[in-house]
C-alpha cells in the first residue's frame, strides 16, 4: 500500500491564474489547501477562506501590555518602594514618566507584531512536505502553487482532473 | 507631475526571474572582487584602530578623552548624537514612505535598513564608553538590585536608554521580518550546501504560504506604523538631554523638532553617500535610479531648510529672551574661541545645500555625493557646537573652560567609521542589498496597464 499523499500540486505562470484557480477550489468545496507565491497576491488567501488575521489583536494587547508593565513599575518604585525627594517634586510626577511608557508600548506591541506573526505562522519550520514538490524552489523566484490537501474531505481520485481544468503548468502529487 | 513624465522606478524590461538574478547573484554568483577587498581592508583597519582606542580606555579611563569640568560632554556625546541621527532616515524610507504608499522607496529601503542598524550600532557604543565604567551599564536597567535603588526616572538620560534599545530593538526586528522571503529565495538559489544551510536556517522555514503572507503583511504594516512615532520620539529623547538642562543654548523648547529635522536630514546625506558608490559598483542603476537619487536630494533640502530654520530661531529667541546669558552664548559661538567649527557649520548644513534647488545638481551623482559629504560634516560639527560651545561658557566666567579633542578622540571617532564600514561591507556580501520580493512585486504592477 503506498503511504497517503500530502497532497495534490499544482504550479500556475501567473498571479492572476493562481488567484483564479483558488476562487475555482473554493467554489468547488475544497477547503483545506493552501496557496504559495514568491510575493504576496492581493486575494488569495481570502479566495482561500482565510478572511482574519488576529495579528493586529495580538499587537494591540502587546502595546497594552508594555504600557502597563512601563508605568506599573515607575509608578511602584517612585511612589511606593522607594520615594525620592528631589526638590520637592511630588514622588508620582507623571509627566516624566510618559516618554518610558511610550517607548515600551512600542517595543512590546513590536515585539508582539514580530512574534506573534512568526508563532501564528507556525514558523521556525525547517521541514514540511510542501518542499517535496517537484520545482518547489521556485515558490520563493517566480512560479505560483495552488495546494489541495489530501486530509481535506472532498479530496479524492477526481482531484487531479479538476486541478488540471484550472488550467495549470503541471499537476505534481506532494509526498508526506 | 503625471507619472509617465518622471522618471521610471526601475528600468524597462525587468520581470520576477530578472530581478531575482539582478539582485540575488551579486551575492551568489559575482566573485569577490579586488575593489570589495581593498575596501573591507581598510575598514577593518580602521575598526582595529577602534579597538585599539577602547582599549586604552578603558585601562586609563575616561581622562584618556579630552573631556573634563566643565566640558563633561565632548566627542562621545557629539558622535552619539550624530550617529543616532543617520539612523532615522531608514525609518522615514522605510515606515514613512511604506504608509504613504510611495513605491520608489523600494529600491533603497532594505539598504538604508541596514544602515541605520549599524548606525545604532555605533551609536551606541559612545553613551556606554561615556559611562567611564561601562561594564555595569547594566545599572541603568530597572532590576532588583541589593541596594533597593532605582533608576532616576525624571532623568532624560534615563529615558535614552529606554529609546535607544527600543530604538535598536524594533529597527532589527523591521529589518528581519523584511528579510525573511528574501532569505527563502536566497535558500532556494544558493548551490553551496553550507550557504544553503546558512540561508535555510536564517529563513526559518519559510514557503511563501498564502495565510503567512496575509498575517506577514499585517505584521509589517503594524511594525511600519509603530516605528513611525518611534522615530520622532527616540530624537526628540536625545534632544530632552539637552533641552531639559538649564545650560543657556540648550534650554529651548525647539530642540525636539529641530533634532528630529536634522536627523532626517542628516540621514538621508549618509543614505546618498553610500548609495552613489554602491549603485556603480554593483552595476544597480536600473533598481536605483536617478530618481531615487533626485527624491533623497529634495528632501535633504526642505529637513536642510527646516534646520536653518532652527537656527535662526535659537539666535532669533536669545535676542527676544532678552537673557543675557543666552545673547552672550549666541555671540560666542559666531565669534567666540569656536568661531571656526561654527562658519564650517553654516556653510555645510545652510549654504552647500542650497545648490540642491538645481536639477542639475540633484541629477549628476558625482556633484550630490560630495554635497551630502559635506552635510555629513555640517551635522557633525552642529552637534558640536551644541554641546562645546554651550558647556564651555556657561554661566561665571569664573567657570569658564575650554574642550579639544584628543587623539583618542579622533581615533574613536574614525575608528567607529570602521566599525560602520565593515558591517556594511559584510552585508553587501552576505545579504541582498535590494528587497527581492518587493521589486518582483513592484515590477510585476507596473507591467500591468495602470487602473483608472
Amino acid at each position: 500500500m503506498t503511504p497517503k499523499p500530502y497532497g495534490l500540486m499544482a504550479a500556475f505562470l501567473h498571479p492572476e491564474e493562481l488567484l483564479a484557480a483558488a476562487r475555482a477550489a473554493h467554489q468547488a468545496g475544497y477547503r483545506e489547501m493552501d496557496a504559495y507565491s514568491p510575493f504576496p497576491v492581493e486575494g488569495v488567501a481570502e479566495a482561500l477562506g482565510f478572511e482574519h488575521t488576529r495579528v493586529s489583536l495580538v499587537v494591540l494587547i502587546g502595546g497594552m501590555t508594555g504600557a502597563v508593565v512601563a508605568y506599573g513599575i515607575q509608578y511602584y518604585s517612585a511612589v511606593r518602594d522607594y520615594p525620592l525627594d528631589v526638590g520637592g517634586r511630588p514622588p508620582h510626577s507623571w509627566p516624566s514618566f510618559i516618554p518610558i511608557t511610550f517607548e515600551l508600548t512600542i517595543l512590546f506591541a513590536a515585539f508582539a507584531a514580530v512574534f506573534g506573526m512568526l508563532l501564528m505562522n507556525g514558523l521556525p519550520k525547517p521541514y514540511h512536505p510542501v518542499f517535496n514538490a517537484p520545482e518547489f524552489k521556485l515558490a520563493s523566484q517566480t512560479r505560483f502553487f495552488l495546494c489541495l490537501q489530501a486530509t481535506d474531505p472532498q479530496f479524492g481520485e477526481q482531484t487531479k482532473a479538476f486541478l488540471e481544468s484550472l488550467n495549470p503548468i503541471s499537476v505534481h502529487e506532494v509526498a508526506s | 507631475m503625471s507619472p509617465s513624465l518622471e522618471q521610471p522606478v526601475v528600468a524597462r524590461g525587468y520581470d520576477s526571474e530578472s530581478v531575482t538574478r539582478k539582485i540575488g547573484d551579486v551575492v551568489l554568483a559575482r566573485p569577490i572582487q579586488r575593489g570589495w577587498l581593498g575596501g573591507f581592508a581598510f575598514a577593518f583597519a580602521l575598526l582595529m584602530l577602534l579597538n585599539f582606542a577602547i582599549g586604552w580606555l578603558l585601562m586609563r579611563g575616561v581622562g584618556v578623552w579630552g573631556v573634563n569640568v566643565p566640558v563633561a560632554w565632548g566627542f562621545a556625546i557629539v558622535n552619539f548624537v550624530w550617529w543616532i541621527g543617520i539612523g532615522h532616515a531608514r525609518t522615514f524610507i522605510s515606515a514613512i514612505l511604506l504608509l504613504l504608499h510611495q513605491d520608489w522607496r523600494t529600491s533603497i529601503n532594505r539598504f538604508a535598513e541596514a544602515m541605520t542598524l549599524f548606525a545604532v550600532a555605533c551609536a551606541g557604543l559612545f553613551p556606554l564608553l561615556h559611562l567611564g565604567r561601562p561594564w555595569v551599564f547594566y545599572w541603568l536597567l530597572p532590576y532588583p538590585d541589593t541596594m533597593g535603588l532605582w533608576p532616576q526616572w525624571r532623568s532624560p538620560l534615563v529615558w535614552d536608554v529606554f529609546a535607544v534599545s527600543t530604538y535598536l530593538t524594533v529597527s532589527l526586528m523591521f529589518w528581519y521580518v523584511g528579510l525573511i522571503p528574501d532569505l527563502a529565495t536566497m535558500r532556494d538559489r544558493a548551490v553551496p550546501r553550507p550557504l544553503q544551510l546558512l540561508y535555510g536556517i536564517t529563513a526559518l522555514g519559510w514557503r511563501g504560504s498564502a495565510r503567512h503572507w496575509k498575517r506577514y503583511q499585517t505584521a509589517y504594516l503594524l511594525l511600519a506604523g509603530l516605528a513611525t512615532p518611534l522615530v520622532l520620539s527616540v530624537h526628540s529623547v536625545v534632544s530632552f538631554d539637552f533641552a531639559v538642562a538649564i545650560v543657556p543654548g540648550w534650554h529651548s523648547t525647539i530642540f525636539p523638532p529641530y533634532f528630529v529635522a536634522g536627523a532626517i536630514f542628516s540621514g538621508f546625506a549618509v543614505v546618498l553617500t553610500l548609495l552613489i558608490p554602491v549603485r556603480k559598483a554593483y552595476g544597480l542603476q536600473d533598481f536605483i535610479t536617478l530618481r531615487h537619487l533626485e527624491n533623497c536630494a529634495k528632501i535633504m533640502l526642505a529637513t536642510g531648510l527646516m534646520v536653518a530654520h532652527g537656527y535662526s530661531i535659537e539666535a532669533f529667541m536669545a535676542w527676544y529672551s532678552d537673557d543675557k546669558f543666552d545673547i552672550y552664548m549666541t555671540l560666542n559661538r559666531m565669534f567666540g574661541p569656536y568661531a571656526p567649527v561654527w562658519c564650517l557649520l553654516i556653510g555645510c548644513n545652510v549654504l552647500v545645500p542650497q545648490a540642491l534647488w538645481f536639477k542639475k545638481i540633484r541629477t549628476t551623482p558625482v556633484i550630490l555625493f560630495v554635497v551630502a559629504l559635506l552635510v555629513n560634516v555640517g551635522m557633525w560639527t552642529e552637534r558640536y557646537v551644541i554641546v562645546v560651545t554651550s558647556l564651555s561658557r556657561d554661566f561665571l566666567p569664573s567657570a569658564w573652560g575650554s574642550f579639544h579633542g584628543t587623539r583618542w578622540d579622533w581615533m574613536t571617532l574614525f575608528g567607529a567609521f570602521g566599525l560602520f564600514l565593515s558591517l556594511l561591507f559584510l552585508f553587501l556580501r552576505l545579504l541582498p542589498a535590494i528587497s527581492i520580493t518587493e521589486m518582483r512585486k513592484l515590477v510585476w504592477d507596473s507591467a500591468k496597464p495602470r487602473q483608472p
